[in-house]
């Protein structure tokens, strides 16, 4: 079971400003181990994010995405207490979802 | 015998066709299975990423604002911000031209998300990242030079 993700969501005005965080060793298929065999690929492949169960933001990546992934995006219209919820699926099908409350900015 | 390895040569072809048919989105049971564009993926330069999404016909602009490091230190993490001043743009891909597979996503956007990502990716060696926005079936592209001093593939 994969790691829990860290989502932030926070209001700047009626914009929601998400940034997230996935613990995933984005292996790319060309790094070798310690014994000099290949690491198989093993990415994470798809990323959907919905606001109060709308998505509202998708992504398609590939192996190039960084380890431990991190992401930003922004949302027009959302409110406080408004839930938030991020699922990433890999090339393996492991999966995760997390949710999260946005909170009103400073 | 030769009648059996006819049938044989027919089931390859119709496996291929099958195949051909997902990835040209004919048979599209779900998003989560549909949808990851292997062939473009699996493209080997920018041009053919570009050519498998439907794309590659994108113009040249200057209104799609790419932040990323002139000089990337560590090219296993380099930080990139997006954000595309097209009105109605619905969707960003994303490519590392010199990258041994260059196409390195899409973020679509829709219900309010403002077309703005941020994302941190692998760049093996100094290469343009470029960006294409879809607006109203439309594409527009613009492209930045990143130079890395270490690669981000390998090691």
């Amino acid at each position: 079971m994969a790691e829990p993700m860290k989502i932030r969501a926070t209001l700047q005005g009626d914009i929601a400003d998400v940034r997230v965080l996935m613990a995933h060793p984005m292996e790319t298929g060309q790094r070798k181990d310690a014994s000099g065999k290949i690491v198989p690929l093993h990415f994470i492949q798809t990323i959907t994010a919905r606001l109060n169960g709308k998505t509202v933001f998708t992504a398609d990546v590939s192996q190039a995405v960084s380890r431990n992934p991190v992401f930003a995006f922004k949302v027009k219209g959302a409110k406080a207490g408004d839930k938030l919820s991020i699922t990433w699926e890999d090339n393996a099908g492991d999966k995760r979802t997390d949710e999260v409350v946005i909170r009103a900015g400073s | 015998m030769e009648n059996t390895r006819r049938a044989a040569l027919k089931g390859i072809w119709a496996m291929g066709a099958m195949a051909a048919a997902v990835a040209s989105g004919i048979l599209a049971p779900s998003r989560a299975f549909a949808a990851w564009n292997k062939g473009a993926f699996e493209a080997k330069s920018t041009l053919d990423a570009m050519r498998a999404l439907g794309v590659a016909n994108a113009e040249d602009t200057k209104a799609i604002e790419i932040r990323a490091p002139d000089i990337a230190e560590n090219g296993a993490v380099v930080p990139i911000d997006i954000t595309s001043n097209i009105p109605g743009t619905t969707a960003i891909s994303v490519f590392i031209e010199k990258n041994p597979f260059p196409y390195t996503g899409t973020f679509d956007f829709s219900q309010g998300a403002v077309p703005y990502v941020h994302l941190r990716v692998k760049i093996g060696e100094s290469s343009p990242v470029r960006v294409v926005a879809t607006a109203g079936g439309k594409h527009y592209t613009s492209a930045k030079e990143v130079k890395v001093t270490i690669g981000g593939c390998g090691g």
